[in-house]
């Protein structure tokens, strides 16, 4: 047999049968839904269908969850509220608003052991890749077909090519996920990996925990990839191992020995492979309104008159006009007006334990936001006294969800400001209209509260890692 | 949706690279029902001065942009979210195809899903088109063909997703012909993979 990738093994597993014109209907193991799934529900209630396997599909409020206690507007409760009526009429799961179980999609999915290894798992949200850090097939669908799977738990899909991208070698202290996968984005641009499913890989990739991976994964879409995903090895296993939806008893070692199968054969052949060097990536910021205007923070801003195109030139202009930055100025000199960490990208438990290496015993000098991205990881920092830490720093800890984010739930950076986030989208009005976004490791995020400017995280680290 | 193989209309030009979804329609408005029409949402903050009036020199404000069908615009055209509400926004905006060197891959689907077509040109074509804006373009899906005064370029698209456009397709349909092997499938995941089906957890 010809040696299979990880993507072929995964597609080979769900294919129910080929069309014709080479589209493929694929059975879908598990199906996510959160408030803005309203758009499907609706189309499908138009032609009054049922949801075909409500048992594998699971509901989460996130996009609109107040972080604050209350939701800012009752157009916000009433979104709310809609996931509630159409997950229970469906007799849907839900993980709502008070409910410990309740995150970010992307969190709650895979710490409740809903995410498994060689699922295929679609969500109508585009950073469903996040999965993928477990061995998932995973990948983000709009509402035309997140409707097509509540009616038939399948979905049309052309076979993506295949890129394997490698991490080798060690990562410095310090440096990060988040750094991995900003730095390819930045040099293969945001529309790079367009058309390809990524398989990360590399020694640097293996060494990385399930929390890493799931960030690493998380940023494929930024790059133009809907999916990534890394091969399930034994720290996949340890880490899912009697998380509540996962197998157990005499299913685990059956199921185990299918998740390690999942792994490349050896001489698979890509469509596509990149390979980097861990000992070379620096931490990095974005200093522009794409995730691939992003440099090393020892770097400075570019300047237009040095682009090689005119699209290039107009595209640095427009970008550096919008963020309120010079051309060829110092990142470092570049002042913040408050902070943000949270997100599905950098909300989890170790990703608030070295925000919290930097901060503790200091002062923030600009105010900040930092909302874990699940009650359940809310109450783990809790009990590590990570939260004290936050507030001694002058900053706000909060509930779990999207958040400043995506601004939906109110939480929105204003006009002008500058805010240093460990989001995944420097978009023009991501986290509100004329709001100017730099994204950034959580490390990073929090030694610009020290500091008010963007900062390398590494001298503030020293001896505390 | 009805299915189309031609069309013929006014091209706009928006010369702008990552035109991203939160862009196309910023996050505030998607909690809107779709009934109530997108259109007047799309790139609202770009089509918007600071004090909320519509700014006349932006592309889509200028009288050459009345009536467009068809834009013309950079590369990694609706990159970013999977809300196929930036789609409902330029449909519901009149248009029905968008030239560029390259799509966000969620976007494109979004995008036949809604019967907008995604034509994808080399970069140097597509600025080509863009000098010659405002101009009357006709967009043939047979011949996978860009015709205008004086000039006529080949455009790439998918065929899966080609005869979906042409035929209009409702995939939900199509899918539903096919519910034993649906079935049967179930059945198999079943047996080979019992842990998809998860355990009701003790609470
Ligand atoms: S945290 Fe941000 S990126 Fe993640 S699911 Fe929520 S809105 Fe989307």
């Amino acid at each position: 047999m010809t040696p299979r990738t990880m993507l072929d093994k995964l597609w080979d597993s769900h294919e129910i049968l080929t069309r014709e014109d080479g589209a493929s209907l694929l059975w879908v193991d598990r199906h996510f839904v959160h408030e803005g799934s309203h758009h499907a529900f609706a189309k499908i209630a138009e032609r009054g269908m049922k949801v075909r396997h409500p048992e594998l599909t699971f509901g989460v409020a996130d996009h609109y969850v107040p972080t604050h206690g209350t939701a800012a507007s009752p157009d916000i409760a009433r979104m709310i509220r809609t996931l509630s009526e159409n997950t229970a009429r469906h007799g849907i799961e839900l993980f709502g608003v008070g409910d410990p179980r309740q995150g970010i999609v992307h969190v709650s999915g895979p710490e409740q052991g809903v995410t498994l290894p060689g699922l295929l798992i679609v969500c109508g949200d585009s950073h469903t890749a996040t999965h993928g850090a477990l061995g998932a097939y995973s990948f983000g669908i709009g509402a035309t077909e997140v409707a097509h799977v509540l009616a038939t738990q399948t979905i049309w899909q052309n076979k993506p090519r295949r890129m394997r991208l490698a991490v080798e070698g060690e990562l410095a202290p310090g440096v990060g996920a988040k750094d991995i996968a900003l730095n390819w984005i930045s040099l293969l641009g945001a529309d790079g990996a367009r058309g390809h499913a990524i398989e990360y890989t590399g020694s640097a990739v293996r060494g990385l925990s399930v929390e890493g991976r799931l960030t690493l994964c998380n940023l494929s879409i930024e790059g133009g990839a809907r999916s990534g995903m890394v091969p399930p090895d034994e720290v996949t296993l340890a880490w899912i191992k009697g998380r509540p939806y996962a197998p157990s008893g005499a299913q685990w070692a059956r199921a185990c020995d299918s998740f390690l199968a999942l792994a490349p054969d050896a001489g698979a052949e890509y469509d596509r492979e990149a390979t980097l060097d861990a000992a070379e990536i620096a931490p990095i910021v974005t200093w522009g309104t794409s995730p691939e205007e992003a440099l090393p923070i020892t770097g400075r801003v570019p300047d237009p008159a040095r682009a090689r195109t005119e699209a290039e030139a107009k595209r640095i202009s427009d970008s550096l006009d919008y963020m309120g930055l010079k051309p060829g100025q110092s990142l470092t000199d570049t002042q913040v007006d408050q902070i943000f960490i949270g997100s599905c990208t950098n909300g989890r438990i170790e990703d608030l334990r070295s925000a919290a290496a930097v901060l503790r015993g200091r002062k923030a000098v600009v105010p900040g936001l930092i909302s874990p991205g699940s009650a359940q990881i809310k109450q783990q920092a809790e009990a590590e006294g990570l939260d004290k830490i936050f507030t001694e720093a002058g900053l706000e800890w909060v509930d779990s969800g999207c958040s400043m984010c995506v601004g939906m739930n109110g939480d929105l950076v204003a006009a002008g400001k500058r805010c240093a986030s460990t989001t995944n989208r420097n978009f023009r009005g991501r986290q509100g209209k004329g709001a100017r976004t730099h994204l950034m490791s959580p490390a990073m995020a929090a030694a610009a509260a020290v500091t008010g400017h963007l900062t390398d995280a590494r001298p503030l680290l020293e001896g505390r890692l | 949706m009805t299915g189309w193989t031609r069309i013929e209309g006014r091209a706009t030009a928006l010369p702008v690279e990552n035109i991203d979804t939160d862009q196309l329609i910023p996050a505030r408005f998607m909690s809107t029902p779709r009934s109530e029409g997108y259109g007047d949402f799309l790139l609202y903050d770009m089509r918007h001065g600071d004090d909320g009036q519509p700014d006349p020199e932006f592309a889509l404000n200028r009288p050459e942009a009345k009536g467009a069908r068809i834009l013309i615009t950079r590369r990694n055209f609706g990159a970013g979210s999977s809300r196929e509400a930036a789609v409902y926004a330029l449909v519901d905006a009149g248009i029905q195809v968008v030239i560029a060197p390259s799509f966000g891959d969620i976007f494109s689907s979004n995008a036949i899903n809604n019967g907008l077509l995604p034509a994808r040109l080399d970069a140097e074509v597509v600025e080509v088109l863009l000098a010659a804006c405002a101009v009357d373009l006709t967009v043939d899906l047979e011949s996978l063909m860009i015709t205008g005064p004086g000039v006529s370029f080949a455009f790439e698209l998918d065929p899966v997703w080609r005869q979906k456009l042409i035929n209009g397709w409702d995939d939900i349909d199509l899918t539903l012909a096919h519910a034993d092997e649906i079935a049967a499938f179930a059945e198999d995941r079943k047996e080979r993979a019992p842990w998809v089906w998860p355990a009701p957890v003790q609470g």
